[in-house]
């Protein structure tokens, strides 16, 4: 392929339509644009919430009124205005509390279905369950009576709070405190809802569980807060998915997730995040994508694993992270994140290794198309503590055609002689030569774009469950439809 | 079946002339060889014809067929029935080979209208593919090229042309690498290949190969166009006379 052609189709790269950029139209409750204390009172008292949580509400908003927006990423985008955001949108509730499926707005049944998560349970195929998330309440958690049987609570934030006081009073903050950073403590403030899992002592969770994130609103942020608690030699696969409506302006998310991990205890966190990315062509609208994801390995033997196929977005600003306190924990991160058109990425790890024998690996995939920028940003950190700690890192960055970028920003800070790092990195450029060498065997010219990428990806896509795999592949294959010619 | 009239080719970035006026007739069946010395343009032509948009035809018509096929891509001329087996062949990582070889052959059944293979029904034809060129069944599950030895990424090639059993292929130097076993082996299931409707052009160098696989046509080219046609007797020519005396003609 000549370089004409490259950059020619570049500049004509018609997009294929974002597919989940309808909006429902339906009753909404909203409190007016802004935050203040009276926002952040407004939220806790619709909750219905216990008085701790309100005070830890209002430390949260007074601290993060003392602090700055962190701008050291390598995204670039205009000021946000605070104050013109929707801190609270929930559909309108009929009468009845929410919890039984029936009571489900069928418009809000239909709205999920649209995006293949039916909240029927009989319909669901793959066994797997599912906390619906739309703007900022959780409408509908399947299979709940079935897993709380073994003992396994999966619930709405919401219904943790009034419900589990004591393992929320126990755990939240533990791993991401609202002093953190201005995004957690901004979500610590006023977030409405989210996940709560937790796994009891000596249980394999019996499906997986997995939230699903829908916003709906213009200009609305979505803060919500997943809270993981993993008890001694118990496991569990929880796996996340995200859509948005297209609209002209951006839409902020700022959620939080905590992970704990006892004793033994396995958690796999899956994320595929398909927010909205603005318009391809001016790169008005979509979502910012700012969110802090921590888990903490607490127990000995334990295990945090994130994978994460990051393909929406206007801007992400995401670092899924593990502190490794038990001797012998092991960290894990694969990460693939595609940027095309005008997307910006400024994602990585921290691995804070502290306790004996401490393991971690990253696996690192970055992809950049159109004018995109993607930057990998990690740390690795071992402390005095942590003898015979051991880190892989790989970081691989692919580009495709010449105006987009890739970063590769790695940190290292060993404070123990005894610990073991390797990094590789790569960069490389899609061949012309792959693409000719599979289009000369009848594969069209986006099949074969796909299928070197998803090549490239494949040590990323063999750690995510089956179900998400499938669906992962078909992302990188739609986000980077038309990106060569 | 092939027609090539007066073609010239360069290089698009920079237009380096490659090909000068070069002259083509390959009837359906026949198996034809070109001969000739390092950078005279063996490989250009090969990629030309597959589609290759490094190059650009600058005069000239390629007839696949009766219909030119110089405004199609790769993608089509493949699906139309054009084959090329690499000099050398790219790896790409990740990529399972089986299932590569599953998209491409579904790809050419789509194309004719036929209903495409899963994957259990593809690795039985599978099997039976390898076995002709006498591949071990592990190259299924190993990424495509990646790793493979010359040899192995020649058997590869055949095995490819195999399963998509194309109307013309170009073979460039798909001998050249191969120790005397595995050239049996690609030239045996080469002529198991040849048929009636299906035509051969071998770019090569030794005259060996085309002990295993007698030509009906050998060109020598020289230069960017074929200098001289003839019958296989050329090739014996050639090999021991080396290409001046063809050149200077
Ligand atoms: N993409 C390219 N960029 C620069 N030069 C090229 C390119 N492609 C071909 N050439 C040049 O064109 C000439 C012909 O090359 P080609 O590979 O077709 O030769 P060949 O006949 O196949 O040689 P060999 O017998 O060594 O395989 C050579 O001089 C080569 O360097
Ligand atoms: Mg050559």
């Amino acid at each position: 392929m000549s370089n004409q052609d490259h950059d020619k189709t570049i500049h004509e790269f018609i997009a294929k339509d974002y597919e989940f950029g309808f909006t429902t139209n339906i009753e909404m409750e909203q409190a007016p644009k802004g935050l203040s204390e009276d926002i952040v009172r407004f939220i806790s008292a619709k909750k219905e919430e216990p008085e701790f949580m309100l005070e830890f509400r209002l430390k949260a908003y007074r601290h993060w009124l003392k602090m700055t927006e962190p701008r050291w990423s390598v995204a670039t985008y205009p000021d946000i205005d605070f104050n013109n955001v929707y801190y609270y949108s929930a559909p309108k509730k009929k009468e009845a509390k929410l919890g039984s499926m029936d009571e489900v707005d069928p418009e809000l049944k239909r709205t999920f279905e649209k995006l293949g998560i039916p909240l029927l349970e009989q319909k669901r195929l793959a066994g797997v369950a599912v906390d619906a998330i739309f703007d900022s309440v959780s409408v509908a958690t399947t299979y709940k009576d079935k897993l709380l049987e073994q003992g396994v609570v999966f619930c709405s934030f919401s219904e943790a709070v009034t419900k589990y006081p004591d393992i929320i009073k126990q755990y939240l903050g533990s791993v991401v405190p609202y002093t953190d950073n201005f995004y957690a403590a901004l979500n610590a403030a006023v977030f409405s809802d989210g996940s709560f899992v937790y796994i009891p002592k000596d249980t394999i969770c019996p499906m997986d569980l997995s939230s699903y994130f829908r916003i709906n609103t213009e200009e609305i942020g979505q803060f919500e807060r997943t809270l993981i608690v993993c008890e001694e030699r118990s496991s569990v696969t929880y796996l996340e998915g995200c859509t948005a409506p297209m609209f002209d302006t951006n839409q902020l998310h700022a959620a939080v997730v905590e992970l704990i991990a006892l004793d033994d205890a396995t958690i796999n966190y899956s994320t595929v995040q398909n927010w909205y990315p603005g318009d391809p062509k001016t790169g008005k609208g979509g979502i910012y994508n700012f969110v802090t994801k921590r888990g903490k390995c607490q127990g000995k033997r334990s295990k945090i694993s994130w994978t994460q196929i990051e393909t929406g977005s206007a801007i992400t600003w995401k670092y899924p992270s593990c502190i490794l306190v038990g001797d012998d924990s092991i960290g894990e991160f694969y990460s693939v994140a595609v940027t095309n058109h005008r997307q910006q990425a400024d994602t990585g790890t921290k691995m804070i290794h502290i306790g004996k024998n401490t393991r971690s690996t990253i696996i690192s995939k970055g992809i950049s198309a159109g004018v995109a920028t993607n930057a990998y940003r990690g740390a690795v950190k071992v402390n005095k503590s942590a003898r015979n700690a051991r880190n892989y890192t790989q970081c691989d960055s692919m580009l495709i055609g010449d105006k987009c970028s890739a970063i590769t920003l790695p940190t290292v800070d060993v404070r123990n002689a005894t610990a073991q790092l390797e990094h590789e990195a790569s960069t490389s450029k899609v061949g012309e030569d792959q693409l000719f060498y599979l289009m000369s065997r009848g594969i069209s010219l986006d099949d074969a774009l796909g299928t070197i990428v998803s090549g490239f990806c494949q040590d990323v896509f063999d750690k995510l469950p089956d179900e998400f795999a499938v669906e992962a592949n078909q992302l990188l294959s739609l986000q980077l439809e038309h990106s060569v010619g | 079946m092939l027609e090539i009239k007066n073609l010239h080719a360069s290089i698009a970035e920079d237009d380096t002339s490659i090909l000068k006026g070069l002259d083509l007739v390959i009837q359906p069946g026949e198996v034809h060889a070109i001969m000739g010395p390092n950078g005279s343009g063996k490989s250009t032509l090969s990629k030309i014809l597959a589609g290759d948009q490094q190059y650009q035809v600058t005069d000239g018509e390629i007839l696949f067929n009766g219909e030119s096929i110089l405004d199609d891509d790769a993608t089509e001329r493949s699906l139309k029935g054009l084959f090329l087996a690499f000099q050398y062949p790219v790896e790409i990582p990740g990529v399972n080979n089986a299932q590569f070889l599953r998209m491409a052959y579904n790809a050419k059944l789509k194309y004719n209208g036929e209903e495409e293979v899963d994957p259990i029904e593809f690795d039985d034809f599978l099997n039976e593919k390898l076995a002709l060129v006498d591949m071990n069944e592990s190259f299924k599950d190993r990424a495509l090229n990646f790793g493979f030895s010359g040899g192995e990424k020649k058997r590869n090639e055949i095995l490819q042309l195999a399963v998509l059993e194309p109307k013309l292929a170009i073979l460039d130097e798909t001998d050249s690498g191969l120790d005397v076993d595995a050239l049996r082996d690609v030239s045996a299931a080469v002529n198991k290949l040849r048929s009636e409707g299906r035509s051969f052009l071998l770019i090569t160098h030794y005259q060996r190969l085309l002990d295993y696989i007698v030509p009906d046509v050998v060109h020598a080219m020289v230069g960017g166009e074929i200098v001289k046609s003839g019958d296989k007797e050329l090739a014996k020519e050639l090999d021991k006379q080396g290409y001046d005396w063809v050149a200077n003609v």
